[in-house]
């Protein structure tokens, strides 16, 4: 073997039989142009030789009349093409039962119930199970002194179920996503007591359109709200013009005037040749 | 108040329609233990007929995780990248190869790869003295299989740029790690010199003769396709992003089994630690002599009801005062 092949300095070979990698950084003597794929040719092959022989020291087996060797893990460092996931965030659920000891149900149950009605094995889940359900229930009493259809009743109960296990889910998604969701569009038991929340959420809601509620008409609000009682204190600011402590309040008129034109017939200026008619030559 | 609610408009939350869909959402995730890496080719504005031969043979070694995009696009990669970024998360690929041909660049070569689906590292070349792999009459390999990488040349250890393209290299030919390889399997070689600001590109096919001992000897036969890589224009990640890319998982990292070791006839040698011993209660040989009578027992079950009714009263004081 050894007369096959000799590398001039083995010592600046690397190698990598795990990825199939040898480096050899020896200097390649490509002097002579004409000369280059013959050299070329000859080295690789050298240092093909190289890899081939430490790969055949490595243990061989027979697996389906093929010979196999187990090559060892990859040493060279390649870079990923994603970053190391993080640990999926725990569920809302899943970290209450993480808590409290509770664990999931063995899968090994049969997915299967026997319906003594229909006198078949009818699965726990899916759209046999609705079928089997519809067939079932082919009459529904009404209640006692209630009007309204059972049937409906029932598949509002479903769709709300639905909505509130969508809702759930995005909620889970937002808390492992670290996104703030605004507490006040969506009103739960305890704000929906609470007035000043609530007309704080009224106010979101006013402006919750595309454009941040710049077009929208304002909805009539009953007059105990604060934006009533702030005009008319600005409306008392007005009455004495005295001008003895301008306030907070003081500078309202300003800045609510701030959107008037400031050109215009009446705010004529010669100095800064702002409004008047517009002057013919 | 209001104003900032309206500010931070919740992220849309897409939801895959179809199982399929799921499933595809589901793949394009970072992984633990990722996928083979995917490659696509594109075509610039301008090329010539030998660059796009060129792609073709590239292609053609890179099948199955290859795609090509047909249309040609007005890509410039060094002024924005962007494009690039955008197929490459559109085809979950992160290699990538472009051609273009112009007057200030002709017979143009990019090879780069993505890293979360932005720009790495990206290297333009020149394709010189370019021989493909119709032109050299012989039998090909098979497709799919792993080639052997030889990197030759004294450039690769001492210049830094190079280096990295060798990681680059190394990245985009070599395929996924495998466990087992079959021997008769190893039939390919990818040779690349670094010579003179430039790189060249060998293919063989590697042939196994006789050699009178169990090793065979190497015999090569070139097949294609050939070409001398001039380097270009460079765009490198820093050593600090490309550290942070080839961050290994925690998972995967393998944990150092203590005070075993292996002594030269192949035994293992371990050392195990015991903790102190307990002699006064531990159980030692049952015998009848030493056998507890029954008076002693009585005196024993007395005496603990006595210490446990002492106990009792404790607490008790205890739960009055408080």
């Amino acid at each position: 073997m050894e007369n096959t092949n000799k590398p001039e300095n083995p010592e600046h070979v690397e190698m990598d039989v795990g990825q199939l990698l040898i480096s050899d950084f020896n200097k390649v003597n490509l002097k002579p142009k004409s000369n280059w794929e013959k050299v070329l040719t000859s080295t690789t092959r050298d240092n093909v030789q190289l890899l081939v022989n430490q790969i055949w020291t490595l243990p061989a087996k027979c697996i389906e009349e093929v010979i196999v060797t187990d090559l060892p893990k990859p040493t060279y460092v390649l870079p990923r093409s994603r970053k190391v996931p993080n640990p999926k965030a725990l569920t809302k659920w899943e970290q209450f039962a993480k808590e409290k000891g509770i664990q999931k149900k063995k899968k090994g149950k049969s997915k299967l119930q026997w319906d003594d009605i229909l006198k078949k094995w009818i699965p726990t889940h899916g759209y046999k199970k609705v079928e089997a359900e519809k067939t079932n229930e082919w009459c529904i009493e009404y209640k006692e002194g209630d009007d309204t259809d059972p049937r409906e009743a029932l598949k509002k109960a479903k769709t709300e179920k639905v909505a509130k296990n969508e809702l759930q889910r995005l909620r889970n998604l937002a808390k492992s996503k670290n996104i703030k969701v605004p507490k006040v569009g969506v009103l739960n038991t305890v704000s929906a007591k609470d007035p000043k929340l609530l007309e704080y959420g009224a106010k979101v809601a006013e402006v919750s359109t595309a454009s941040l509620g710049k077009f929208s008409e304002k909805p009539p609000r009953k007059t105990d709200g604060k934006v009533t009682k702030a005009k008319n204190k600005l409306k008392k600011k007005k009455k004495n013009t005295t001008g003895r402590n301008p306030g907070r309040a003081g500078k309202a008129p300003e800045t609510a005037s701030s959107k008037k034109p400031k050109a215009g017939k009446g705010n004529r200026d010669f100095r800064k040749k702002v409004g008047g008619r517009k002057r013919r030559n | 108040m209001p104003a900032g609610v309206g500010s931070s408009v919740l992220q849309r939350v897409t939801k895959p329609k179809t199982h399929k869909g799921k499933k595809v959402l589901l793949d394009r995730e970072p992984k633990v233990i990722e996928n083979t890496k995917q490659i696509f080719f594109v075509k610039g504005a301008k090329t010539t007929p030998e660059l796009q031969e060129c792609l073709k043979d590239i292609y053609t070694l890179k099948k199955p995780d290859a795609k090509i995009l047909r249309n040609r696009n007005h890509i410039t990669p060094f002024e924005d990248a962007t494009p690039l970024e955008g197929f490459g998360k559109k085809f979950n690929a992160n290699h990538f190869m472009m051609i273009s041909n112009n007057k200030k660049r002709p017979n143009n070569l990019v090879i780069g790869r993505l890293f979360e689906h932005t720009l790495m590292d990206m290297v333009e070349f020149g394709v010189e003295n370019y021989m493909s792999l119709n032109s050299f009459k012989n039998e090909k390999i098979a497709t799919g299989i792993k080639p052997m990488l030889v990197f030759q040349g004294e450039l690769f250890e001492n210049n830094s740029e190079f280096g990295r393209i060798k990681n680059l290299l190394v990245d985009m030919f070599h395929r996924e790690d495998v466990e087992q390889i079959r021997l008769q399997g190893l039939e390919h070689v990818l040779s690349f010199t670094a010579h003179d600001n430039c790189i060249l590109f060998r293919s063989y096919k590697t042939l196994l003769k006789k050699s009178g001992t169990r090793i065979p000897r190497i015999e090569l036969q070139e097949i294609g396709p050939r070409m001398d890589l001039r380097i270009r224009r460079i765009k490198l990640a820093t050593d600090d992003l490309f550290k942070q890319a080839c961050k290994k998982p925690k998972v995967l990292k393998e944990k150092k089994k203590k005070n075993i070791t292996e002594d030269t006839f192949g035994s293992t040698l371990a050392r195990v630690h015991l903790g102190v011993q307990k002699l006064d209660t531990i159980q030692t040989r049952k015998m009848k002599g030493l056998k507890k009578t029954t008076a002693e027992k009585k005196r024993k079950a007395a005496e603990d009801l006595d210490n446990s009714q002492k106990k009792a009263k404790v607490s008790n004081v205890t739960i009055t005062e408080a």
